[in-house]
């Protein structure tokens, strides 16, 4: 496989505001990566950069083995699906899927033939002649679609491309966007502020805050494996506490804590001491209500403090020692009986390895 | 000049941008210094005018017969900008709060004298208010009065006038800024005990307020250096500032004292639109 | 909703009367037979077929309209290239510029009447049509570019960030979103300004030369020199041309479409 997209040390501000901070990043031909971050953490600036829509204070934007900063946008060989879409209002859906192929001088023949197999991609047919705002919030995200991929782009562009749908519409979309990027096997370079999102459909994430690019990694390394205690808060719900490491013994390390009894977590190589960020995952809390079970390596008390029921599982919220939330999330056919009560006194466990250190 | 615009804009429109600056440069920055120029300068034998700078002409301004003119001047405005606000809001109100089917008609209707020549609609008036108009027939048929009475060529003639001639000025900025109020805030109002009264005192009132700036600006500036509506129903011997100006002009030829005048008018109207945009509520200015 | 005031009605209509009952006598009397007074003597349409006999008027018409077709078009093209240029002009030197485009509409014509005229005289230019245009497109230009920035402000920059994405050249970007966007504001404009210039009485007055006479100026000779009902008709004429203008901007604003497209930035 070959690198389709390379950014090499991309710095751009906005005044004062450094809103791409020394990014680099590597893209290869076929992915589908999602650049993943809190609203103002410069992924869609990222993204205006790599359409040559922002110029790029430093460093270097390569498109396959091109260096493509002096380029304008219309020279470069990537579209974008706009936040909101940004459908032009006064075309209908056909001239808005068409508008980048008479840019291109193409013959009528040609754009009526790649607007109509267009269509049919992204289930458009029989209306490609109303206008934008004829059509529901799923359709005009589909013509944005379809206006960036008839021109073939070597990388589609998607600036949080389903935020302006609803719930349920947004799952549906999920799976077509990635059932679409199969179809046409292009690289889709995609920013969202959706971990769910991000972690379901694509093949690479990079986690970005404040212009900094913090991780990247497939959705498993992302999740199981965050580099820092910001990469984990921002994936998943996460339960954590600060502690100091007292000894470490083939990856596994034993941290003190003020309130806790000793505790042991997965811990990366090279952290051997000090200070360190334990998170352990709601899903891997396990609940005993009568007396601890041998078959952990950690245990706390704790105090129920809420419950809610979120369909197929059931969220529970516990008050620790330290008057820390923590939060456990039970399958429904694994929930303990009797039912847990608000402010009942219990214990929660977890295995060595199903939580881990990062350094502080 | 590279870095004037943020974006990049075709080579054509630069081009008209700045022909159009330039236009404005020296067909409206350039008549303006031209009067205060002139405004400086004596007066020529034949009535030309001779570049010997002097303050004669605003001078002559100080006199008590200028003065009476000016005053007047501002009189006609103040007045005609404040029954202007008081007729036209009801109008106003009752345009922007109009069902959308009412609301079109109401609307067409408010546009059209506002489209309508200026000189056709004063000219109107003299129909009406001639000796032998329609209001001294209905006068005299009603046996009101016996003898026609003499209401062309007087004060009240032009008051009316202005009146009518701008009215529509300020009922368009205030159905535009009666339509920006919510009706909820009304309804609000009435929920918590206020009566009709009350709530037009405390909540549309104060909320219209830049529809009467707006709408009083439109209707006080034009009023003010009214040439039209004092030449024809004031019969030009009832005087104000825009008939002077344009006496001095083109009858008595004296173009620095006329442009002492002229400067004298833009000053009175830039001071009051400069106090007006300071004011609070002045950036809603148009 | 709650109905509206009753009182506020009715003065609400008085007004509409007041506005409208003058321009309806002047209609009324322009079909009446008598030439003098307002003594009714029978329909007729004769002062109507005085006037289409009379050459000066007809002259005069003409006049008008190619006066308000030349500084419409002059002021709608340098508007345009104001209005986007200042849209695109870095932000903190549009400020100045906004404040400096408006003072056109808000000084006293009389004003503006005289500056142009001595300017004219000075430069030595003719008076005649041309100065007249370029009179007219003192206050034109300005309020073409006002009507252009308030649609302008609404337009969104991701439009012109998706069409530069999507291969659009500037050049491209102008003449296929910009100005079909603003079409309904250009429409808009010029319909304003070809009134604006077909109804100016003023500063035509003091810039016109001989054979320049427009129409209101052969209206306000008509009423200096003595009060016969051929004005009438004539003024009724105007009345309804207007009205028919009204009508065609009704027209082309329904017609526009809807801006409601929010963009809420996010990062």
């Amino acid at each position: 496989m070959s690198s389709i997209l390379v950014l090499k040390d991309v710095v751009k501000t906005h005044g004062q505001v450094v809103a791409v901070n020394h990014v680099s990043l590597t893209i290869e031909r076929g992915e589908f990566f999602s650049i993943l971050g809190p609203s103002g953490s410069g992924k869609s600036t990222l993204l205006r950069v790599i359409a040559g829509l922002d110029i790029p204070d430093s460093g270097t934007i390569t498109i396959q083995e091109r260096i493509v900063n002096a380029d304008p946008p219309h020279a470069r060989p990537v579209n974008m699906v706009f936040q909101q879409y940004a459908l032009f209002p006064h075309m209908t859906v056909f001239d808005n899927i068409a508008f980048g192929l008479k840019m291109q001088r193409q013959t009528q023949p040609c754009i009526r033939a790649a607007v109509e197999e267009m269509a049919t991609l992204v289930r458009l047919e029989g209306k490609l002649q109303r206008f934008p705002e004829q059509l529901s919030g799923g359709e005009q995200q589909r013509v944005a679609l379809g206006r960036a991929l008839v021109n073939r782009p070597v990388v589609l562009l998607l600036d949080e491309p389903l935020a302006a749908l609803d719930q349920q519409l947004r799952q549906d979309m999920q799976a077509e966007l990635k059932h679409i990027q199969e179809e046409v096997n292009t690289t889709f370079v995609c920013v969202t502020h959706q971990q769910d999102e991000a972690l379901l459909v694509s093949d690479r994430i990079g986690v970005m805050a404040a212009g900094k690019l913090l991780q990247v990694g497939t959705p498993q390394e992302i999740y199981e494996q965050p580099v820092s205690s910001t990469v984990a808060k921002f994936i998943g719900l996460s339960n954590s506490f600060s502690g100091m490491i007292t000894r470490t013994k083939s990856g596994i390390c034993w941290i003190e804590q003020e309130h806790f009894p000793l505790m042991m977590a997965r811990c990366p190589k090279g952290l051997v001491a000090g200070p360190v960020f334990v998170v352990v995952r709601p899903e891997h809390i396990h609940i005993s209500v009568d007396q601890p079970c041998n078959d952990y390596e950690n245990t706390l008390s704790a105090v129920v403090h809420d419950v809610a029921y979120h369909g197929h599982e059931v969220f529970y919220y516990f008050c620790l020692a330290n008057d820390s939330i923590w939060t456990a999330r039970v399958p429904r056919a694994e929930v303990p009986t009797p039912s847990l009560v608000v402010g009942q006194s219990l214990f929660l466990q977890w295995a060595a390895h199903e939580g881990f250190a990062l350094s502080d | 000049m590279i870095h004037l615009f943020s974006h990049s804009l075709p080579l054509s429109v630069k081009y008209l941008f700045w022909g159009a600056s330039f236009f404005l440069l020296l067909f409206f920055f350039l008549p303006l210094l031209v009067v205060l120029g002139v405004s400086l300068a004596s007066r020529g034998l034949y009535g030309g005018v001779e570049w010997i700078a002097t303050l004669d002409n605003y001078r002559r301004l100080a006199d008590p017969l200028m003065g009476i003119i000016f005053f007047r001047s501002l009189i006609f405005a103040s007045l005609a900008t404040i029954v202007c606000a008081v007729i036209g809001f009801p109008l106003a109100y009752m345009v922007a709060r109009a069902s959308p089917r009412w609301q079109l008609l109401l609307l067409t209707l408010v546009m059209i004298p506002f489209w309508t020549n200026f000189l056709v609609r004063t000219y109107a008036w003299i129909l009406l208010l001639r000796a032998d108009g329609l209001v001294n027939a209905f006068l005299i048929w009603f046996g009101i009065q016996s003898e026609p009475l003499s209401l062309l060529f007087t004060d009240f003639a032009v008051a009316l006038g202005l009146i009518y001639g701008y009215l529509p000025f300020m009922v368009l900025p205030l159905i535009v800024a009666i339509e920006r109020i919510s009706p909820h805030l009304e309804e609000a109002a009435y929920d918590l005990y206020a009566s009709v009264g009350a709530m037009f005192r405390h909540v549309v009132l104060p909320l219209s307020k830049p529809g009467f700036v707006a709408g009083g600006v439109l209707v006080f500036i034009p009023s003010l250096g009214a040439f039209i509506t004092p030449y024809l129903l004031g019969g030009g011997q009832k005087m104000m500032i825009g008939t002077l100006i344009q006496q001095e002009f083109l009858v008595s030829r004296d173009w620095p004292f006329g442009s002492a005048l002229s400067f004298a008018l833009m000053g009175t109207a830039l001071i009051l639109w400069f106090l007006v945009s300071r004011t609070s509520f002045g950036k809603s200015l148009p | 909703m709650r109905a509206l005031p009753k009182p506020l009605v009715l003065a609400g209509f008085m007004t509409m009367l007041f506005l409208y009952v003058p321009v309806i006598i002047l209609i009324g009397l322009s079909f009446n037979a008598s030439a003098m007074g307002v003594t009714w003597k029978g329909f007729s349409i004769q002062w109507y077929e005085k006037l289409l006999a009379d050459p000066s008027i007809m002259d005069a018409t003409i006049n008008s309209l190619i006066i308000a077709v030349l500084s419409t078009f002059f002021s709608l093209l340098l508007g345009l290239g104001l209005a986007i240029g200042m849209e695109k002009w870095r932000k903190g030197h549009a400020s100045w510029m906004n404040i400096l485009i408006l003072l056109p509409l808000v000084i006293p014509e009389i004003l503006m009447g005289v500056a142009l005229l001595m300017v004219f005289v000075f430069l030595q230019v003719p008076l005649g049509f041309g100065s007249i245009v370029i009179g007219h497109m003192v206050f034109n230009l300005p309020l073409t570019v006002v009507i252009l920035r308030a649609r302008l402000r609404k337009f969104d920059p991701i439009w012109e960030d998706a069409a530069r994405d999507l291969g659009a050249s500037s050049w491209n970007v102008l003449t296929h979103i910009t100005v079909p966007m603003l079409r309904p504001a250009i429409v808009g404009a010029a319909l304003l300004s070809f009134t604006v210039s077909l109804d100016d009485f003023v500063v035509t007055f003091f810039v016109a030369g001989p054979g320049s006479t427009t129409l209101p100026l052969k209206v306000f000779s008509m009423i200096k020199t003595g009060l016969t009902p051929e004005v009438n008709a004539l003024s009724a004429i105007m009345v309804v041309v207007s009205m028919a203008c009204v009508g065609l901007s009704w027209l082309f604003q329904s017609q526009a479409y809807s801006f409601s497209i929010k963009h809420d930035s996010s990062s």
